[in-house]
């Protein structure tokens, strides 16, 4: 394993029991070693994506706006406007006489044809370089269609995701306050952090009904522009994925004095706990929710917990290795795991921070990995030497998973199976077992070696 | 250029340069792709190929922040490449520029070369560099590119002459190649395919994480073309100044034979015949039997498809090869779509459907599939032929989707998809007589058990 670990990153990898812990994280990736993150662009995208009513229009050449078409599982109960991609496609002449006029142009020419609620215009490498001023052409733009045109700061080489998920929060936070809250009421929230994969935010914001609390605004799956602009009216935020709207959270916080809670869909106690954090927030205010959010608990718990146990027969001792984008997600995945007997062995993410990573020890079984921005060198080596069955990432770690012969549960963006909730603990499940325990690993070279040792699969 | 009529872009039918040029990179044994620019570079075109190909694609960046913006990208990219030697034992490494580092005025060669002088010391990789700004050309300019500058860049000097053949396919998939060498072999001809990417993009289940994957054109297999009978390349795009063939030719005087993507009967006939005068053996039987099957297929399915209206779309080559391959068979080209711009697109498509129909299809250059979809509703096609993103739009007016060519994102097994050759193109009149089946039964009510 020595072999595989650049001596830059040694003190990004940490295995649990193994002295004090401490680990460097919250740095630029190390240039030649095939970092699994992307750039500021890719944050900011992924998180202002699913508002469907909104044109986003990515500033620079081609390849921006093609890699991110279409590329989330990002649902919406009505327009699909989020689902096209638009680019002022920059040539040479642009990089060499400036963009700004083909950017207004195509601004003008896009919302004539799509009449959006709203537009994101979004700065890719280059714009900073030649000195577009982005801005300026949205103020422009906007005050002759009469929408606001946000320019989002995120050129990609600006830092990593983190930088890019701030830059959107900015955007964001340019259209809070501008709606009318007079019809909000005072026992009412904002989801921000959730993206509708697969349609992930209808199945929380069921379980808010049912506890009689209204949603002002998804920010940002199944995302409304409308709604964002009356986000400010909402008397509570409850923030998911934390890296990705925790600084909206707080911009509103101090400017609207809306409070917010950190919560997460993903898991039983999770899923529980965020409800009851709601309720709890509003019990002085909305007499009889606790029993509610209990109620909704106890409904949903009796259909799931006789079916996960089924699973979990199957699945019990198997070793499950888990990286994922935000160290908040593995958290939660922790937990789902111990549920269905699993042992996480390691765990990773793109974008932790220090505290992230102090959790994560402190909840994690003596002995476990844990690693920042890692890359498939050290995530392979990991895999075969921790003799994983179950990988749980995203697309770029799948291909790594599947050549050496090991499981993978596809917890990303681009999933279709909804994966939060009570409802998403149990696909989560399904998905988990389907992959651990399908017949075929007996036929892959590791599995296959052990066999004719007559060790088993 | 551009025969679209719009300022904007809308879902674009073409991907940026340098992944083209990474992907010619993961042609080459022991290479490593390296892009020199900001990591999301990458990261996303690592992505993008992983979904097609279901394969790790590991590509290198010199990951440049705010700092090496203002100051120069230069010690990333040496620091990269240092890494990329001790980690990746890299043998070869492809660096390809973006956008950022073209725009900031990053002089790769000049870096590379004080590069190779800071180093003299350890055992050097061959490092290939290309000039890859995303706002210029696409993707398959990216690839050309690339492919050129290893046959500039590592060929240094006349080889031996052997009996050998140099075959640039262009950017098929691992199939096609897979066939390609089968080919070669049975015309007992030692062979250079420049890049190869039949073995690194579609490896077997393996019990250790390949670094670099094996497989890919070798160095001494690239460095004996110089001494090749003659190189084959495929593709009638002009897209460059100097093609990897033409380089070839022009310092070590390989004859050049610019054939088209052998896609279709008479495409194919012109890559067997070139195949026999430049090694003097007759097609083998083998291949004989193939094209015998293929006309015979033509015949048999001939009906289902006579007068089909199909739009075609995606790169250049690969649209001039299709449109070619449909016009055989009795289909209509209605349009020839590209988000690419190349001089010959047009008279490309004339040629390749000269004899056949009274005028070669509309074609456009530069389009995107908004474009495409705003002539579909006058064209009133009956199918799509082309890669997956263009099902919202197959879906949209109610046509099937041919499927074929790259990226095939929403389906299964698109590197093992065959094109060229008999045996492609026989596969693809099966696929493309089926899809046309299929929609039949499924529109019928009586729900035919025979077709």
């Amino acid at each position: 394993m020595e072999q595989a670990i650049f001596e830059e990153r040694r003190d990004q990898i940490h295995r649990t029991g193994d002295g004090p812990f401490e680990l460097a994280c919250n740095r630029d990736s190390l240039a030649g070693a095939v970092s699994q993150r992307a750039c500021v662009f890719c944050g900011s995208r992924v998180v202002l994506y699913p508002i469907a009513d909104a044109l986003h229009l990515v500033h620079g050449p081609i390849g921006c706006a093609v890699y991110t078409w279409d590329i989330r599982g990002a649902l919406s109960s009505g327009p699909e406007l989020h689902r096209l991609s638009f680019s002022t496609d920059l040539q040479e002449k642009d990089v060499i006489f400036g963009g700004e006029k083909k950017l207004k142009a195509a601004l003008l020419e896009l919302i004539e044809r799509h009449k959006p609620k709203a537009a994101f215009v979004y700065a890719t490498c280059i714009v900073g370089i030649i000195g577009d001023d982005v801005a300026a052409v949205c103020r422009s733009v906007a005050a002759t269609t009469g929408i606001p045109v946000i320019p989002v700061q995120s050129e990609g080489f600006k830092g990593n995701k983190r930088e890019g998920y701030l830059a959107a929060c900015r955007a964001l936070f340019t259209l809070a306050g501008t709606g009318d809250v007079s019809d909000v009421s005072p026992v009412s929230l904002n989801i921000l952090g959730d993206f509708n994969l697969a349609g992930e935010i209808w199945i929380i914001r069921d379980y808010f009904k049912r506890m009689g609390v209204e949603v002002v605004a998804n920010i940002t799956g199944d995302g409304r522009v409308e709604d964002v602009k009356r986000c400010h009216g909402a008397a509570l935020n409850v923030v998911q994925c934390s890296g990705s709207t925790m600084e909206l959270a707080k911009m509103m916080q101090e400017k609207f004095g809306i409070p917010f809670i950190r919560v997460s869909y993903l898991g039983i106690e999770d899923m529980a706990d965020s409800l009851y954090a709601v309720a709890e927030h509003f019990k002085d205010r909305a007499p009889g929710i606790m029993e509610r959010a209990q109620q909704v608990v106890r409904e949903e718990l009796a259909v799931l917990l006789p079916k996960l146990k089924e699973y979990r027969k199957d699945l019990e001792g198997k070793k499950v290795a888990i990286y994922v984008g935000g160290a908040f997600k593995a958290f939660s995945l922790i937990k789902a795991f111990r549920h269905l007997g699993m042992k996480v062995v390691l765990v990773g993410s793109q974008t932790g921070t220090k505290e992230d990573y102090e959790e994560l020890a402190t909840i994690c079984d003596p002995g476990t990995v844990i690693v920042d921005d890692s890359n498939p060198l050290e995530l392979s080596k990991f895999v075969r030497e921790l003799d994983v069955d179950l990988f749980v990432g995203g697309v770029k770690e799948r291909p790594i998973a599947h050549k050496l012969g090991v499981g993978f549960c596809d917890h990303n963006h681009e999933r279709k199976e909804a994966l939060e909730g009570f409802v998403g603990m149990l696909n989560f499940a399904k998905e988990v077992h389907a992959s651990a325990t399908s017949p075929i690993w007996r036929f892959v070279p590791r599995r296959e070696a052990l066999i004719k040792k007559g060790e088993g699969i | 250029m551009s025969d679209s009529p719009y300022i904007s872009t809308t879902n674009a039918c073409k991907l940026c340069t340098p992944l083209g040029a990474a992907l010619a990179f993961r042609g080459v044994e022991g290479a490593i792709p390296f892009l020199h620019g900001s990591q999301g570079c990458a990261t996303y075109m690592r992505r993008y190929i992983i979904s097609h190909f279901r394969e790790p694609m590991d590509i290198a960046s010199s990951a440049l922040g705010e700092k090496q913006a203002v100051f120069g990208g230069g010690p990333n990219l040496k620091k990269g490449i240092l890494n990329v030697m001790s980690k990746y034992g890299a043998t070869v490494v492809g660096v390809a520029s973006t956008c950022l580092t073209e725009t900031i005025g990053d002089d790769v060669p000049r870096l590379l070369s004080e590069f190779r002088k800071e180093f003299a010391d350890l055992p050097l990789p061959e490092i290939v560099h290309v000039s890859t700004p995303s706002y210029a050309g696409t993707h398959m300019e990216g690839w050309h590119a690339a492919t050129a500058a290893l046959a500039a860049q590592l060929v240094r000097e006349k080889a031996p002459a052997t009996r050998r053949v140099n075959l640039i396919p262009g950017f098929v998939s691992p199939a096609d190649l897979r066939y390609f060498k089968e080919i070669l072999a049975d015309f007992d001809v030692a062979a250079t395919i420049l890049p190869d990417i039949s073995e690194t993009m579609d490896r077997p289940a393996l019990l250790d994480y390949e670094k670099i994957p094996k497989g890919g054109t070798t160095l001494a297999a690239i460095q004996a073309m110089s001494g090749a009978l003659g190189s084959i390349e495929c593709g009638r795009a002009d897209h460059m100044a100097e093609t990897a063939g033409a380089n070839l030719n022009r310092r070590f005087q390989v004859p050049n034979h610019r054939i088209g993507t052998p896609i279709g009967i008479r495409e194919s006939d012109i890559f067997f015949e070139t195949l026999e005068q430049l090694t003097g053996r007759t097609t083998p039987d083998k291949y004989r039997d193939e094209r015998g099957r293929l006309v015979d297929a033509y015949v048999d399915g001939h009906k289902y498809v006579a007068g089909k209206r199909a739009i075609v779309y995606g790169e250049e080559d690969f649209v001039i090869g299709m449109v070619a391959f449909l016009a055989e068979i009795g289909v209509k080209p209605i349009l020839a779509a590209t988000g690419a711009t190349c001089k010959n697109f047009k008279a490309a498509l004339a040629e390749v459907t000269a004899g056949i129909l009274p005028t070669p299809p509309e074609a456009r250059m530069g389009v995107d599939f908004h474009d495409i979809a705003e002539q579909a509703g006058e064209l009133a096609p009956d199918i799509l032929v082309g890669h997956s993103k263009g099902y919202r739009y197959a879906k949209a007016m109610g046509v099937p989707l041919l499927r074929a060519g790259f990226p095939i994102h929403d389906r299964f097994g698109g590197q093992r998809m065959l094109h060229v050759g008999y045996r492609g193109t026989q596969e693809l009149f099966d696929r493309l007589v089926n899809t046309i089946l299929e929609r039949k039964q499924e529109d019928s009510a009586v729900g035919y058990s025979y077709l």
